[in-house]
């Protein structure tokens, strides 16, 4: 029990929590931003799933992660061609569609995995890392920090990045006009559904980037790879209270507690059964920042809400 | 008539895909359909695959009407099936008569409970209710996990996550005339038939539709709006129990079985229920003809995949197109507008 805290394995058990964190943090973002414009996408699993598919079979093929990667969003980006026109144009009830954008996702990547791959195959992984020289020379911290591929950098970057967008840039106030009053938005000049529709459109090309970081981090793809993350990146947006750095919050606390609990069952600290019960912590404590955000914080107020002018 | 175009629509998407796949799209429905209803033994294993889908979708009929949009189905399933196995281990000697109506109802207290809680968690506190049930989903999923894990493990050296094949006095009996259909069909039929009279034909329905409709002005006329919401959301999750205790007496195996996670037990029944339900108008009896519909579309998924040799993962993914094409036709919106309208006419007809 002793030798567990020593600093090699909470270290160690910290960068894989950093990295575990990052496809629930690139999806979240994704959401956002989205639910920022008023547009709720509960079908990030199943773009989610898209993305890592699009990412692994096309790095098993070409035998290039970097291009899987391109290939996630690519496959993200068209998935938001396709949400947009469900919602804002079509003006579909957006939590219901979402679930059918999962099903599909679910139900095409298992297909598509069967009928193109069939047997597990490794495909290469991304695994571009900072240089070697970085890490030896900086110890504990150059492992923790510097030890992750260049996606994890990626996705933290982003989180700063997502925050000057909406709080400093014209885009950010559109968005957040858009999600908060489209009538009046719409009334000065600001396009209501080209604003949302920029906003989907990032949100689903994260969300394909977190199906492909999943995949290209381990070179595997299975059916249901994802296995509720999205939904989890889903309620995370809730529980950072739909801003980036809430957000980054809740993807390290659900990615460092997965660590920890995997780092406790290695080690034979707890059994299955308890790390079951563990791995519940997150989810539960999800449910609990949900009741203190909801009398705290109020959703965008046109959250769900399609656009018309006449009301 | 729009979701009937809608499921044309998803086949035409299916036809596409088949050919894409270099498999002859009349060939593959041909055996699809065939598989589906071709003979008594399809038509026995279409039930089978439908009955999940008709309770579960029974429960979101009531909650969607409430103005609930219930995505804990999963999770619901799960826990009825655990408190349903609980009871059948705890009490292995109570004969069958008994019995197997006991573990229905412990079904559905266990999805009750599990639904009520997202429900009260809304009603009282303002928690949204799509986020909140899809954390249930994730927690039984876990909650299975661990008990399957070592407390509920059938006891022996090959550690599969399943319990011991469970006493037989709670095995649902088998309907006579040579299938495997078993009583789950007849206890799908009442829960759907009930849940018609709970909506349309009692005081309790009304006043959930009404709170569905308008739940400021349900309000103002001195309805509880918060004993509304959470009794929809448990009415729903008992629905969904109710399946989850099906599955697990219905089963060949008559086990519990954790292993391969959550979405092989339930089958995704919790997500497929509501796909059913939309189609079927958010009607319970209607619900119950579409979710044979959609039965068949999973039974005959797997001749599908033997004469043309495309997974029957197709029918999954083809059942995620029709429900984005069914929200997204126009007609629907404008009902969904008129419920929002408060149209209470139209309702009173059904």
């Amino acid at each position: 029990m002793s030798d567990l805290f020593t600093v090699a394995i909470i270290t160690a058990t910290l960068a894989s929590g950093i990295r575990l964190a990052v496809p629930f943090l690139l999806a979240s973002l994704g959401e956002a931003v989205g639910q920022r414009a008023g547009v709720l996408n509960l079908g990030v699993e199943g773009v989610m799933l898209i993305g890592a598919y699009a990412a692994y079979y096309t790095s098993l093929e070409s035998g290039s992660a970097a291009f899987g990667l391109l290939m996630g969003l690519v496959v993200g980006f068209a998935m938001g061609l396709v949400y947009a026109f469900i919602t804002v144009v079509m003006h579909a009830e957006q939590g219901i569609s979402g679930i059918g954008i999962y099903l599909f996702g679910l139900g095409f990547t298992d297909l598509l995995f069967q009928k193109q791959v069939g047997t597990p195959k490794k495909a290469n992984k991304l695994e571009v890392k900072p240089p070697d020289w970085l890490v030896e020379n900086t110890g504990r911290a150059g492992e923790l920090l510097f030890s992750h591929t260049v996606l994890i950098y990626v996705a933290f970057l982003l989180v700063p990045i997502v925050y000057w967008l909406m709080t400093k840039t014209t885009f950010g106030l559109n968005v957040r006009a858009v999600g908060e009053n489209p009538q009046a938005a719409d009334t000065l000049g600001v396009s209501v559904n080209g604003v949302r529709t920029a906003a989907i459109l990032f949100g689903n090309t994260m969300a394909g980037l977190a199906g492909a970081a999943l995949a290209l981090e381990i070179g595997f793809f299975q059916q249901n790879l994802t296995a509720g993350r999205g939904f989890i990146a889903i309620a995370l947006v809730y529980f950072g209270a739909w801003r980036p750095v809430g957000v980054m919050s809740g993807a390290l606390l659900f990615g460092i507690v997965s660590s920890t609990v995997v780092t406790l069952q290695v080690h034979g600290v707890i059994s299955g059964s308890v790390s079951s019960i563990a791995h519940m912590a997150p989810a539960v404590l999800t449910v609990i920042v949900l009741v203190v955000v909801s009398r705290r914080i109020g959703q965008p107020a046109a959250l769900t809400k399609p656009f018309t002018r006449d009301g | 008539m729009v979701p009937l175009a809608a499921v044309v629509a998803a086949l035409a998407v299916g036809a596409v895909l088949l050919g894409v796949f270099g498999a002859n799209p009349i060939t593959g429905y041909r055996a699809l359909f065939t598989g589906a209803f071709g003979g008594p033994d399809e038509l026995a294993a279409t039930t089978l695959k439908s009955i999940p889908l008709m309770l579960v979708g029974v429960g979101i009929c009531i909650a969607f009407r409430t103005g609930v949009i219930n995505i804990g189905g999963e999770g619901q399933i799960i826990m009825g099936a655990i408190l349903a196995t609980l009871v059948a281990l705890a009490l292995p000697d109570v004969p069958r008569p008994i019995l197997v109506p006991l573990v229905m109802v412990a079904g559905a207290v266990g999805g009750g409970i599990w639904g009520a809680i997202p429900g009260a968690l809304k009603a009282y506190s303002g928690v949204n209710e799509i986020l909140s049930t899809i954390m249930m989903n994730i927690i039984a999923g876990f909650f299975m996990s661990f008990l399957l894990e070592d407390w509920l493990i059938e006891p022996g050296a090959i550690r599969i996550q399943q319990t011991k094949r469970l006493t037989q006095n709670a095995d649902l009996p088998i309907l006579p005339g040579g299938t495997r259909l078993h009583l789950g069909i007849l206890v799908a039929l009442i829960v759907a038939f009930l849940g018609y009279l709970l909506l349309f034909r009692s005081s309790l329905g009304l006043r959930l539709r009404a709170v569905g409709h308008n739940p400021h002005a349900s309000r103002a006329a001195g309805m509880k709006v918060e004993l509304s919401i959470t009794q929809a959301l448990a009415f729903s999750g008992a629905c969904a129990g109710i399946a989850g205790a099906v599955l697990v007496f219905g089963s060949e195996s008559h086990r519990l079985i954790g292993e391969g996670g959550p979405l092989a037990f339930t089958q995704s029944a919790g997500f497929n229920g509501i796909v059913t339900a939309l189609f079927g108008g958010l009607h319970p009896l209607f619900t119950v003809l579409s979710s044979y519909l959609f039965g068949g579309m999973l039974a005959g998924g797997i001749s599908l995949q033997r004469a043309v040799q495309v997974p029957q993962a197709l029918v999954i993914a083809l059942n995620g197109v029709v429900v984005v094409f069914v929200v997204g036709s126009l007609l629907l919106r404008a009902r969904v507008q008129r419920w929002a309208e408060g149209d209470v006419q139209m309702e009173g007809r059904a």
